[in-house]
């Protein structure tokens, strides 16, 4: 055993310090660096309506440390928003709603920071207070909010390029949507750990060549406890040879293939040991028509490789440089840099850690060719081995969100791709019977939307503004339900909807300002009533 | 329809939002079961049980008392950690120490006045049926299947045909980082939680020879030090999972080990993670599940809108991982629930196998997960757990071969579980044929 010496300092020094304590949960989530970026963030809530749904959304984002929100809301606190909103009481009663707000909101979280508006010391209108506020990182607004309004924080977004997240929640519905400044592109998805296995068994380099067959070159003379401790790995590139040797060194690629290649992987297993069968060989029967698999390139990082951005290559972020020299990389070798993982696998330890460390040395290599290639494409510029390595490691799942050229926000009134969302959601509404699909929830965006900058309409005046968009709304059954139910609400908010929208937003801004996970691509409605939701592009 | 009056109950300038909805129909309100006028005064008598205080359980508070629930008890016997204050959003630092329930119940009836809340510092299973009987309402918000199953027994048992209100609408939310489910069991009507046990199966053991032999991850070193190492040496009495001093020895044993074998990643946060099984939690999620737990809690008390569980949908999955995606179904109710069914449950064996692994296989079956079980043949006892005179009597068993101890296949077993005090779970033997 190698000798190590215990630590001289006081075992305890070791443990997490009290804001790793206090963050551990959400830690586990984001890590340290998705901590970084929300304590660095600034948002804005324009609030208005009952206001319950923004500020749940802020309580969602208090509490795991955003670093500074600013409240601009001008009611002040009326009997009604005491039945509705918990960061109010009866002692506020005529004050300032953005006041009361902020002051409930940080008493959550010591660390993070408020500000609120308007007030006579500070900011009166919104222009002024969005001219003297520190740049925001998003901006969140809830409805109703009048044109001007929402015409001012557009230009807002669209000069710093801010997000911005427009939310409404009435009675059991609700619905929010983000308008991303461009495309937004994300490393760090999180994929589910089992998607993420690439073995590279039907492309192995010399290494991995050298290595299963060091193991495997006396294969039938090893003893029983070195055959049954063999790993997988190591089994199928044996076999996989053996395969090659009898089908004129074609590798087993069909379905049927591969199903005959299991069975000779699943019969060379010994049974006449005590166990009577080998674990390592079920692990490898198991794997194979997972883990033999030709390189392919998958949807998110083809539009990725496919996508042009706007800007001069100068001013691009490394994202699309390190994209770039990934894209070299796959035409000059035909896969992607591997991403160096190996899944837990009977072996012994020793062996194991050999693999381990033989798939992470490629990984890194293959890093090391992408960072000098991303260097030659964009001279001068330094780029974060570790980023790059990040990047590689997870190139098989990078996503592009709104993907569209220049992704400008004044198309997101864009009337044309609403009315084609709708017919084709419609269309398949008729036959929901058969396809056993669930119906849309379009019907109830269009009845919200049909109030976003009034506090309350009829029925009959919701079907009227929706018919102005989709002609013959105000006939179908749907539209006409969700219209009823929406002005049921008169404009109030259900406690309960405003919360479950405030905390779908909350995970939102989170994967926005973290760039970990992956956001909605765009509008996500939900329904109260059903107990789901639906995410369209609109 | 919309136009339609709202029956304002106490307060109705301050339950403005909440009354136009809940007095009132709307397009989806089936006319047979709601009446409006008498919904005010019903909720106000209601009286509304929330299991646990933690994460989902502050917002459940919070979102009840904010839909118009008066009445309301909530059972948490945990006290208030730091690494609760992340989202747990009714407690603060100066609470660190406390009683969840009782901070829980004073702030939420501190911010919303006219609000009942009754803390038990207790466990579930402190409490007898006529306390369950009390309610009409269950809400769940629990880390632990093991509470959540022994509440699901404990009310489908309840149910009698004799007795009004006997049936018990259980809502049951959970969370896991960005996920999350929210489901209502109407108890011996709807599929219960036993029969949707196989949806949340356990993780798998780690074999102990990996742990004592051929360790290959951080995982493998630090239950190692956890399972192995700490009974070998008995650094201190009992381990304490909460104690800092406890995770840092293990944390230090696991650090050696991975260096023996060169093994790398054992951290003092993957050692904490793992040894308590720490699931992650954020605010967010917790607030999306709770609502749709609360919200389905509304609908159901006051009939103004079709809820989750009888005879639609009663189950709803959330992700926040990869945009936001809910499948909300029908989990059909299964005739060979342990539970709330009347078959055994098909369980396969090996026969050559011993009564031992059959014993052991119970906790780890997706569809049994029972850790303390006592079995039962049709004529004989096979194994009981206690009392001690019966365990040292029927231990020879475990190491007989099921035809030794003359089962045969299709054989009804009985067990038992101290976890389920009143539940007998039925399961019948299928024999696995011999491996070809
Ligand atoms: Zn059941």
């Amino acid at each position: 055993m190698t000798e190590i010496v215990m630590s001289q300092t006081p075992p305890i020094l070791h443990g997490p310090s009290e804001k790793e304590k206090k963050y551990d949960r959400q830690l586990r989530l984001w890590a340290a660096s998705g901590q970084a970026a929300l304590e660095s963030a600034n948002l804005l809530l324009v609030n208005s309506g009952p206001g319950v749904v923004g500020i749940e959304t802020l309580k969602n984002l208090v509490l795991p440390g955003i670093g500074r929100f600013a409240i601009y809301d001008e009611a002040t606190v009326g009997d009604a928003d005491l039945g509705v909103n918990f960061f109010l009481d009866a002692d506020f009663l005529g004050k300032s709603r953005s006041k009361c707000l902020t002051e409930l909101l940080l008493e959550l979280n010591p660390e993070v920071h408020g500000a609120w508006y308007p007030s006579q010391e500070n900011a009166t209108s919104l222009d002024d207070m969005l001219a003297t506020s520190p740049v925001f990182t998003a901006i969140m607004y809830t409805f109703p909010i009048s044109p001007q309004r929402l015409s001012i924080l557009e230009a807002y977004g669209q000069q710093h390029k801010t997000p911005l997240v427009a939310i409404h929640s009435a009675g059991f519905y609700s619905y929010f949507r983000i308008h991303l400044p461009g495309a937004f592109p994300i490393v760090d998805t999180h994929p589910d750990e089992t998607a993420t296995t690439d073995l590279r068994l039907l492309s192995p380099w010399p290494e991995l060549v050298d290595f299963a067959k060091s193991m495997t070159q006396d294969i039938d003379s090893l003893d029983n406890f070195e055959h049954g401790h063999l790993p997988y790995v190591v089994i199928l590139l044996y076999y996989l040879e053996k395969w090659r040797e009898t089908h004129g060194g074609a590798n087993p690629i069909t379905y049927k293939e591969k199903t005959e290649f299991r069975s000779t992987v699943a019969a060379a297993a010994r049974t006449n040991n005590p166990e009577g069968g080998e674990e390592n060989f079920d692990e490898a029967v198991a794997a194979v028509l997972k883990t033999i698999v030709p390189p392919s390139l998958p949807s998110g990082l083809k539009e990725v490789f496919e996508y042009e951005p706007s800007e001069p290559i100068e001013e691009r972020s490394s994202f699309w440089i390190v994209a770039d020299a990934i894209k070299a990389f796959y035409a000059k070798h035909n896969c992607l840099p591997l991403r160096g993982n190996v899944p837990d696998m009977k072996a012994q330890s020793k062996v194991y850690i050999q693999l381990q460390n033989i798939y992470k040395a490629k990984a890194r290599l293959d890093a090391a060719e992408v960072l000098e290639t991303a260097q030659a494409i964009a001279p001068g510029r330094h780029f974060d081995p570790a980023e790059v390595e990040l990047f590689c490691k997870n190139a098989p799942f990078v996503k592009l969100i709104n993907a569209t050229k220049g992704g400008n926000i004044a198309s997101a009134s864009s009337v044309d791709r609403l009315q084609d969302v709708t017919a084709q959601e419609l269309a398949n509404d008729e036959s929901a019977e058969l396809t056993l699909m669930p119906l849309s929830l379009l019907p109830i965006y269009l009845a919200l939307r049909a109030t976003s900058h009034v506090a309350s309409a009829s029925a009959d005046e919701i079907l009227a503004e929706v018919a102005k968009i989709i002609p013959g709304a105000n006939e179908n059954e749907r539209i006409v339900q969700a219209a009823q139910e929406v002005a049921r609400a008169e404009g109030g908010e259900l406690h309960n909807v405003a919360a479950l929208t405030g905390g779908m937003v909350a995970q939102e801004m989170i994967k926005i300002i973290t760039k970990q996970y992956i956001p909605i691509d765009n509008t996500c409605i939900f329904d109260g009533i059903g107990s789901r939701c639906q995410v369209l592009r609109l | 329809m919309a136009s339609a009056e709202a029956y304002p109950g106490s307060e109705p300038a301050r339950w403005k939002y909440l009354d136009q909805i809940r007095t009132r129909a709307g397009p989806f309100t089936d006319p047979d079961t709601f009446y409006g006028s008498k919904v005010a005064s019903e909720m106000d008598r209601m009286n509304v049980l929330v299991i646990g205080a933690g994460g989902l359980g502050c917002e459940i508070l919070k979102n009840l008392a904010l839909s118009g629930f008066k009445n309301i008890h909530v059972i948490d016997m945990d006290t208030i950690d730091i690494s609760n204050l992340n989202r747990q959003f009714l407690f603060r630092q100066a609470d660190v120490g406390k009683y969840k329930a009782e901070v829980a119940a004073a702030f939420v009836m501190r911010r919303v006045k006219g609000v009942h809340i009754t803390a038990h510092n207790k466990m579930i299973q402190d409490f007898d049926e006529d306390f369950y009987m009390k309610f009409q309402l269950v809400v769940c918000g629990l880390d632990s299947i093991e509470a959540r199953r022994w509440i699901n027994a404990t009310l489908v048992n309840m149910v009698d045909e004799d007795i009004e209100d006997s049936v018990k609408p259980l809502i049951d939310g959970g969370t896991e980082g960005f996920k999350g489910q929210a489901r209502v069991i109407i108890p011996t009507i709807t599929s219960c939680i036993e029969c949707q046990l196989d949806m949340h199966a356990p993780r798998a053991a780690v074999p102990l020879c990996t742990l004592a032999s051929i360790p290959r991850q951080p995982e493998h070193c630090i239950e190692w030090a956890h399972v192995i190492a700490w009974d070998e040496e008995k650094p201190f009495p009992k381990l304490d999972k909460d104690d800092p001093e406890h995770i840092t020895w293990l944390y230090q044993k696991a650090l050696l080990r991975a260096r023996e074998f060169n093994i790398p990643g054992v951290t003092y946060s993957l050692t904490q993670g793992v040894v308590k099984n720490i699931i992650p939690a954020i605010a967010a999620t917790n607030s999306v599940i709770a609502a749709a737990c609360c919200n389905e809690a509304l609908k159901i008390s006051s009939s103004c809108a079709p809820a989750l569980g009888y005879p639609a949908d009663n189950y709803m999955m959330y992700s926040g991982n990869d945009s936001v995606y809910t499948y909300t179904f029908r989990h059909e109710k299964k005739d060979d629930c342990p539970v709330c069914g009347n078959l055994a449950r098909d369980l396969v064996v090996d026969p050559s196998g011993t009564l031992r692994d059959l014993v052991d296989s119970l906790a780890v079956r997706p569809e049994a997960q029972l850790k303390k079980p006592s079995l039962r043949a049709q004529n004989k006892t096979l194994y009981m757990q206690s009392p001690a005179s019966l365990e040292e009597q029927t231990r020879p068993n475990l190491d007989r071969t099921l035809v030794e101890l003359g089962l045969g296949d299709g054989d009804e077993v009985a067990v038992t579980d101290p976890a389920f005090a009143t539940v007998s779970f039925k399961f019948r033997l299928v024999f696995r044929k011999a491996a070809s």
